[in-house]
């Protein structure tokens, strides 16, 4: 009897390791598959609900603009769901090795400006072509040839854009003693960057006590580039960075900056950063449409009134996305519809009114209206009009499949060791370029 | 000493003798019941077999797991450091033989990284351990509340790496945060720590050490209230002070224990990614503007998912395993020259 009782026991244990094993297998098969089963579970069309996925990085606002529950209330046999990754260098990755693997891509995945010619190069056969969808010459030019491959494939459509002013501190600029009308400073550096990072050593001369021109020499950089057609990449896809004319117009400009004790030394989108906009520690920051919320949110209830904005010197662009639909996707038909939906001009409008995301399509300037308590917020500065001239006027711009990581080396190695470890614009220079090569993997 | 002495050759001989004799019946003294008579019987065999298998059996979830989660992706990434791999391309593989290893060989990136690893792991597992014995033996104490004392202890380690970094971060910003802002008391101008050489990796090493000094002085603290209280009683019949007992009887009471915090210390600094990844803000996988506390981690991250090179982050993946192996070598070395000596 003893020993049956303990076997039984042994037994049963064994089982349930046994059950335990067998679940945590079946977990994995589940887990590498949630996505498929996720927009399985609307069961191909016919009865019941489709259920369509759309896969976000960061705030993209058609939730908040309650753009999802409209599209639902349009389309009662379609339910959305939104997968949100917060940080877009997680996002990407991500994206890229589900696209590859032709499983777990949401029926549509949003793509950051930063990465579609990396889309567009490489993954073009894992999106549909969107071009044969819509009416094409809703976009900017610019915007569209973007996610247009060679032989003509759109495989995204843009949603929101940066074009870019300069915002800055009225109050500190009256006491630097300089000019504080937005048409006139705008005039002032009309053209060329130069001539705003030359009214910053206007600035420093008089400057309020512990505030600087601007926040950093990698914002000044990325400004200026955003207003230069050419960038890393010819247009035969060879990196050419270092005789780029753009890059070297820019680079001066960040350099003047950086050697010029005109700037914070803050990291964007650093705690340090936020804590800057909440002191007032600088007086100019370049903004792309997208931006304004934020630095609403950061300066807060105290920065109210004393922002304004100004035409920035060169029309530029900074951000922006767009969303595809995969292949790979269940629901293709009631994806594409929904994307055609979601871009089309008078939802971008709606948007913008929410978020300030500044949408692709020209159509819907004239009906744009910004949150009333951003136009106060700003001066009553007419917002809608400075974005909207900036955007019609940017140049198409030549990308290239690492773009970002070679940004990323010229800010945040070449940039930042001039402005903030005391090295020379030459050592700087270098340093970046050792990066590259690194990145570039020669 | 002598007692320790005679504990091991105990547990070594009965460890050595376990092969030699019968092992049925030594198993079946041990507590398992005697087998039931009748050697051919059906259920003797199913006894026999349980007896075989069900340890295996009971084994056998973490080696399926580990398996899966380990040695598949161990061997893959062995498979993808021999090739060109771009993260955008994984279905574009081209044979590239040992280039990614020779490639990183000759970057200096890899060797700043492989440098870091190591004197950001000295600066927070030295004073870390030393800090945590000496915690440990003051809270070897009669004290009042000493759970409370050693709650608190545990606390940085409770902690998740993201909410200590961000916190350390604004303390360490050049501008406006409070270390400056002390320092600046004492006549000391405001450093750059995310910046400079040495701050950067003194401020990673920090976080680090404060959240694991706690941690380990608790594993000591287990140890040392296992040091029987006669040693320490005829130590002091012998004279011996405070300090003396603890130089003579505490540390090499406790030098196993040190050694096993050594070896678990020497891992996680090896594999040190979270604290200098968030430390660095936005572009925090490079390790600040000159790679200055960039670690081996960071490197392989930014490599692999910054970049997108996956082949070469493959091969630094790998290489980062074979030095954990000599690592782990030289520790087997070390404590079996001590096991030795002692």
């Amino acid at each position: 009897m003893r020993t049956s009782t303990r076997r039984s026991r042994r037994l049963g244990a064994l089982a349930a390791v046994a059950a335990l094993t067998t679940g945590l297998l079946a977990g994995c098969a589940n887990d590498s598959n949630d996505g498929s089963s996720n927009s399985g579970d609307g069961g191909g069309g016919g009865k019941g609900k489709t259920t369509l996925t759309v896969g976000t990085f960061g705030v993209f606002g058609y939730k908040q603009a309650g753009l999802y529950d409209e599209y639902m209330k349009l389309h009662p046999n379609i339910s959305i769901k939104e997968n949100v990754t917060t940080r877009t260098d997680v996002y990407w990755p991500k994206t890229l090795t589900r696209l590859q693997a032709g499983s777990g891509t949401d029926d549509i995945q949003a793509i950051e400006v930063g990465n579609i010619t990396e889309a567009v190069q490489t993954q073009a056969d894992k999106f549909v072509d969107l071009g044969k969808e819509v009416d094409k010459s809703q976009w900017l030019d610019w915007k569209l040839a973007q996610a247009t491959t060679k032989d003509g494939k759109t495989i995204g459509l843009g949603t929101d854009i940066g074009p870019m002013a300069i915002c800055y501190r009225k109050d500190l600029f009256k006491q630097a003693g300089l000019e504080t009308d937005r048409t006139k400073l705008a005039a002032q550096w009309k053209g060329d960057w130069a001539k705003y990072v030359d009214l910053g050593k206007q600035y420093m001369k008089k400057a309020p006590s512990g505030t600087k021109f601007v926040d950093s020499a990698s914002s000044v950089y990325n400004a200026a580039l955003g207003g230069e057609s050419q960038r890393y990449y010819d247009k035969d896809g060879n990196v050419i960075w270092d005789k780029s004319t753009g890059v070297k117009k820019s680079w001066n400009a960040a350099m003047t900056v950086a050697t010029s004790d005109m700037s914070a030394k803050l990291k964007q989108f650093d705690p340090t950063w936020d804590q800057g906009f909440a002191k007032g520690s600088f007086a100019t920051v370049a903004c792309p449409a997208w931006m304004m919320g934020y630095i609403q949110e950061k300066s807060g209830d105290a920065g109210k009134g004393k922002w304004d904005v100004a035409a920035a010197p060169t029309a530029a662009n900074w951000g922006g996305s767009f969303i595809g639909v995969p292949t790979a996707g269940k629901h293709q038909k009631e994806a594409i519809a929904l994307a055609k939906w979601l871009t089309a001009p008078e939802q971008q409008a709606k948007v913008f009114a929410k978020q300030a995301s500044f949408p692709s399509t020209p159509a819907a300037y004239d009906s744009l209206k910004p949150a009333a308590a951003t136009t106060s917020y700003f001066s009553d500065a007419p917002i809608t009009q400075i974005f909207a001239d900036s955007a019609k006027t940017i140049p198409v711009q030549t990308f290239g499949t690492k773009d970002q990581p070679i940004g990323t080396a010229i800010t945040d190695v070449g940039i930042l060791q001039v402005e903030q470890k005391g090295k020379s614009p030459e050592q700087g220079w270098n340093a970046a370029k050792a990066e590259i090569k690194d990145v570039l993997g020669q | 000493m002598t007692s320790s002495k005679e504990a091991l050759a105990h547990t070594a001989t009965s460890a050595d003798a376990a092969p030699g004799s019968q092992p049925g019946a030594a198993r079946g003294a041990q507590g398992r019941g005697t087998p039931p008579p009748g050697p051919d019987s059906w259920r003797s065999r199913l006894y026999r077999w349980d007896m075989k298998a069900s340890p295996y059996a009971f084994v056998a979830p973490f080696f399926i797991v580990f398996g899966a989660f380990g040695l598949v992706p161990l061997l893959y990434t062995a498979w993808y450091s021999l090739h060109n791999v771009q993260l955008s391309g994984l279905d574009h593989q081209t044979w590239a033989g040992l280039d990614n290893y020779k490639n990183l060989l000759s970057s200096e990136f890899f060797w700043n990284a492989l440098e870091n690893t190591f004197t950001i792991g000295v600066i927070s597992t030295v004073p870390q351990l030393l800090m945590a014995i000496g915690i440990a033996h003051l809270l070897n104490y009669r004290l009042r509340g000493s759970t409370v004392w050693r709650v608190v202890m545990l606390t940085p380690y409770a902690t998740s790496v993201a909410a200590a970094t961000l916190v350390f971060t604004l303390l360490y910003s050049w501008d406006g945060g409070m270390i400056n802002w002390l320092l600046h008391f004492v006549g000391v101008d405001p450093i750059n720590w995310r910046e400079s050489d040495w701050g950067g990796q003194f401020a990673v090493s920090s976080i680090v050490i404060w959240r694991w000094t706690g941690y380990n002085a608790l594993i000591y603290l287990a140890a040392m209230q296992a040091i029987p209280t006669d040693l320490y009683e005829s130590a002091a019949l012998d004279g011996a002070g405070r300090w003396q007992q603890f130089r003579h009887v505490t540390i090499p009471m406790l030098r196993p224990t040190i050694l096993f915090t050594v070896v678990v210390s020497t891992i996680g600094a090896t594999q040190l990614f979270g604290e200098p990844l968030l430390f660095g803000g936005v572009s925090g996988s490079k390790g600040g503007s000159a790679h200055q506390y960039q670690t081996l981690g960071l490197y392989m991250y930014d490599q692999g998912w910054g970049i997108g090179n996956l082949g070469k982050a493959s091969a630094i993946a790998w290489t980062m395993f074979l030095i954990l192996l000599i690592v782990a070598a030289i520790n087997l070395l070390v404590t079996r020259r001590l096991r030795k000596s002692q």
